[in-house]
């Protein structure tokens, strides 16, 4: 991306203390170490969306084969602790690895352009998190390999289940892996969201007042709150658990005075924030996506932001709506029932002004509108058998139910999936600096829409009728065989309309026949159209001064007094921080210690007691990610200084 | 462009929206997070402490094995560390070199003290003759008091030692001859999380310890 009107200047601040190990790589590094130690919010967000578009196609095979074992009655294509196995991978592999961090790579690419900002107010701290990512994804999927193959406990790892004791498979790991793989992709979260936070908070461009933000950083600040105030409960209910598993400790032991009840809770305090973690990104997005293509300022922009840090706020107080059948007792149960019903208030609030927002517009049906229509219309119907659930009786009725199944995909493939499609469809452009083909796009949505509800609205009949979830087969004569074959059937098309989507946006960077971009291919609002595509490293060469909301539309359609500004150019040019080694030590770092702990013990392969201990390597695990910490505090952000012309942006 | 931003320009500081330094918002969110973090594990300890008072027909009286003199002096301890945490901040901003290095010297001194204290409760607790308190059994029966004060007060310990190895990195640092004022806001983030740990302390102390005492 470097251009010719980018002449190098010797650094003006010093490294604190140069490392001779790792010497930091310049200013001109190309190819994988480019990659490797990478601290642009660009490169990172690139990662984060191919890795997990990659974990999609993972967690969507494993998919294919539960529906191919629920073809027909009494099939054995799974044995039921396989199918266990890969009901508990899809969910964990779907909400941790595929869907948080694609809601990740927006954050990253988009995020800090639409704010005005150079970079993340973190570089590094960012890769570390990109890294602590991908280190856990191959922890949980390393799982495989070992004994007793993946965990098979669910995504929701309820207590007993997760008790040594009652593992079907002696010295069973897969929850080992689990409980570490968690922990590690949870620092990842948390790194993520306290960078967010500060960024959003402190790195906005002039005139960028709060109230100007665009919804999709809104929407990324109420997300980053959540998961820094939602993860710490997961973490010590996992550490409890390792503790549990690990040490012989009592927390969820229910035979020596534990309650398997605790698990529940700290789970869903967690568990239920985690639903508006992964819904709300995509909420963002189709704000974004509707004005653009309905030609119109988003409707109510007050009421959707704060509809947002209220749906964010209650998600907080409704987590025991997941446990109305545990018996917690007449007063809890209809509080959380209350609660629960109240949220649906300002989600339908947010749907209303969507909706205000074409009422009157000149509406362009392109692939990312499409999606953001699809998002609407199917998260709606999984909004109305949500509040169904808030009501106790019911939910007795639904519990465990294919319902509740239908239900949860209607959000979050109708709901998150699609509006995370539409993100791509929408922001790839500006990324590759290439538009994708629009016919195919349509294919994309017109297979992924037909397969989806194809394969999730006959899961409602099939729970009424009686068909349990998470149970590896059914027998003759209850009459589920023909909906399920037409889910099955749905559940492919699904499968490859989804494998089209992906295969057309990995192509599209590399793919040089398709048509470039431009600067606001889409004719969009917000301050991130304002750059060409690709967007250069240094985002913006002069800081905008910004003067109104849709700052994109305004420079191009509005008034005089509306235009942005530029601030004048700097003698010093564009700091730059310098790429670095450090993160990519620490994260190493961290994944030999959790690899370390998971391997620790030596077990007696009868009877699964603890013969020996041997801490050695999570030891070295920890030396060297304490080493990548001094190293990373020792050489300081670095940095060095890029001149781009006036308007080279 | 308001005051504080221009103030930050003049130090060679990156410029921010609020004028708060980002490594100080960072920290707030930072501790924010684990407000909760420990908010779960002392949950887990209340929740326990009722439903679990007795194992069978044995009641549990775990004043047996407490030694609250020595716990209610290392309490002391850690408080006073505070102290000279906020001097040693107070210092570098003055840039009094020294004085920092003192200062910073006897909170460490103070945090290693209270490690030191809890080690001596750890193995005390888990030897005393009798009243053996291990992670998973009080007295030789399985209990889940073990469970939650071992993974409560060592989570807290943890705390308080990676700041010993924080303020230890900070002392020797101060001895290259590069640290100087610029230096603050670090120091003043180390001591927003040495007195966050602190407060922490002050609730577990009561509610672990004391309570046991007075219900």
């Amino acid at each position: 991306m470097a251009t010719e009107s980018v002449k190098y200047v010797a650094p003006e601040t010093e490294t604190k203390l140069q490392n001779q190990v790792f010497p930091r790589p310049g200013q001109h590094t190309t190819g994988i170490i480019d990659w490797l130690t990478t601290i642009d919010h660009k490169k990172i967000g690139f990662m984060y969306g191919l890795t997990a578009l990659f974990f999609l196609l993972v967690g969507g095979l494993e998919a294919l084969l539960i529906r191919s074992q629920l073809w027909n009655h009494n099939l054995d294509i799974l044995n039921n602790r396989e199918y266990n196995q890969m009901f508990t991978m899809h969910g964990t592999t779907m909400v941790f690895l595929v869907i948080m961090p694609l809601s990740a790579a927006f954050f990253n690419f988009v995020m800090p352009l639409q704010i005005g900002a150079r970079d993340v107010a973190f570089p590094r701290m960012n890769t570390l998190s990109l890294w602590c990512f991908i280190a856990g994804g191959i922890t949980l999927n390393l799982s495989w390999f070992f004994t007793g193959g993946s965990p098979a406990i669910g995504w929701f790892g309820y207590a007993p289940l997760t008790d040594n004791r009652f593992a079907e498979v002696m010295n069973d790991m897969g929850p080992d892996f689990w409980v570490f793989s968690l922990q590690i992709l949870g620092v990842a979260s948390l790194l993520a969201s306290f960078n967010f936070i500060t960024t959003i908070i402190n790195m906005r461009a002039p005139g960028m007042t709060m109230m100007r933000l665009p919804v999709f950083t809104w929407m990324t600040l109420v997300v980053s709150f959540l998961i820094i105030l939602a993860f710490p409960a997961i973490t010590i209910a996992l550490a409890e658990l390792m503790f549990d598993r690990t040490y012989g400790t009592n927390f969820y032991d229910f035979q020596e005075g534990g309650k398997p009840h605790l698990w529940q809770h700290l789970f869903w305090i967690f568990g239920h924030p985690e639903v508006y973690i992964l819904i709300l990104p995509a909420m963002g997005i189709v704000s974004e996506v509707i004005p653009a293509f309905s030609r119109k300022p988003l409707f109510g922009y007050g009421l959707i932001v704060f509809s947002g840090v209220i749906i964010g706020f209650m998600g907080f107080a409704v987590w025991s709506h997941h446990m109305f059948t545990t018996g917690m007792g007449i007063v809890a149960t209809s509080a959380f029932a209350i609660l629960t019903m109240l949220i649906a208030i300002p989600t339908g609030v947010k749907i209303f002004n969507w909706i205000g927002t074409m009422w009157g517009g000149r509406i362009r049906f392109e692939t990312p509108m499409l999606f953001a229509l699809g998002f609407i219309t199917m998260f709606m119907i999984g909004g109305f058998t949500g509040i169904m659930h808030s009501s106790v009786p019911i939910d007795a009725q639904h519990q465990d139910s294919y319902f509740v199944v239908a239900h949860f995909h209607y959000v979050l493939i109708g709901g998150a999936l699609f509006g995370l499609f539409s993100g791509f469809y929408f922001w790839l452009p500006k990324m590759t600096g290439r538009l994708m083909n629009e016919k195919i796009g349509k294919v994309v949505f017109t297979l992924m829409f037909i397969g989806f509800n194809v394969t999730f609205f006959p899961m409602h009949y099939l729970g009424m009728i009686g068909q349990p979830r998470r149970t590896h087969t059914y027998n003759l004569g209850h009459g589920f065989e023909a909906w399920n074959q037409i889910a099955t059937v749905g559940a492919f098309v699904l499968g490859i309309g989804i494998a089209i989507g992906v295969y057309q946006f990995v192509s599209s960077f590399f793919d040089k026949k398709l048509k470039p971009a431009g600067k606001n291919p889409w004719d969009a609002r917000t301050l991130e159209w304002t750059l060409s595509s690709p967007v250069k490293e240094y985002n913006f060469a002069r800081m905008p001064i910004i003067k109104s909301r849709d700052q994109a539309w305004e420079n191009n359609y509005g008034p005089k007094e509306k235009h942005s500004e530029k601030e004048p150019l700097d003698d010093h040019g564009v700091h730059m921080p310098d790429r670095s080694w450090c993160p990519l030590v620490t994260g190493a770092g961290l994944l030999t210690l959790i690899l370390g702990m998971l391997f620790h013990a030596t077990k007696d392969l009868e009877t699964g007691v603890v013969l020996e201990r041997d801490y050695m390597i999570p030891i070295i695990g920890g030396i060297v990610f304490i080493i990548g910490i001094i190293m990373w505090a020792m050489e300081g952000p670095g940095g060095y200084h890029l001149f781009p012309k006036e308007d080279e942006e | 462009m308001s005051d504080a931003a221009t103030h930050a320009l003049e130090h060679h500081e990156p410029v921010t929206s609020t004028g708060i330094p980002s490594k100080k918002i960072l920290m707030w969110a930072f501790l924010g997070s684990d407000c909760m973090f420990f908010g779960t594990l002392i949950s887990t300890h209340l929740i326990y402490r009722k439903i679990s008072a007795t194992v069978g027909s044995t009641t549990v009286d775990i004043r047996n094995i407490f030694d609250i003199e020595l716990t209610s002096f290392s309490t002391f301890i850690l408080l006073a560390s505070s102290l000279f945490m906020a001097l040693a901040v107070s210092a570098i901003h003055k840039g009094n070199l020294t004085s920092t290095r003192w200062m910073l010297l006897g909170t460490i001194i103070f945090g290693s003290i209270f490690l030191a204290c809890q080690v001596y409760e750890f193995t005390h607790f888990v030897t005393h003759e009798g009243h053996e308190l291990t992670l998973s059994h009080y007295q030789g029966q399985d209990h889940v008091f073990g469970s939650t004060f071992y993974v409560l007060t060592g989570t807290h310990g943890t705390h308080v030692a990676i700041g010993v190895f924080w303020l230890l990195g900070w002392l020797v640092y101060s001895f290259t001859g590069k640290m100087s004022t610029a230096d603050a806001m670090d120091i003043e983030c180390c001591g927003l999380y040495w007195h966050f740990v602190d407060i922490v302390w002050i609730i577990i102390f009561p509610v672990v310890y004391l309570m046991e005492y007075a219900f």
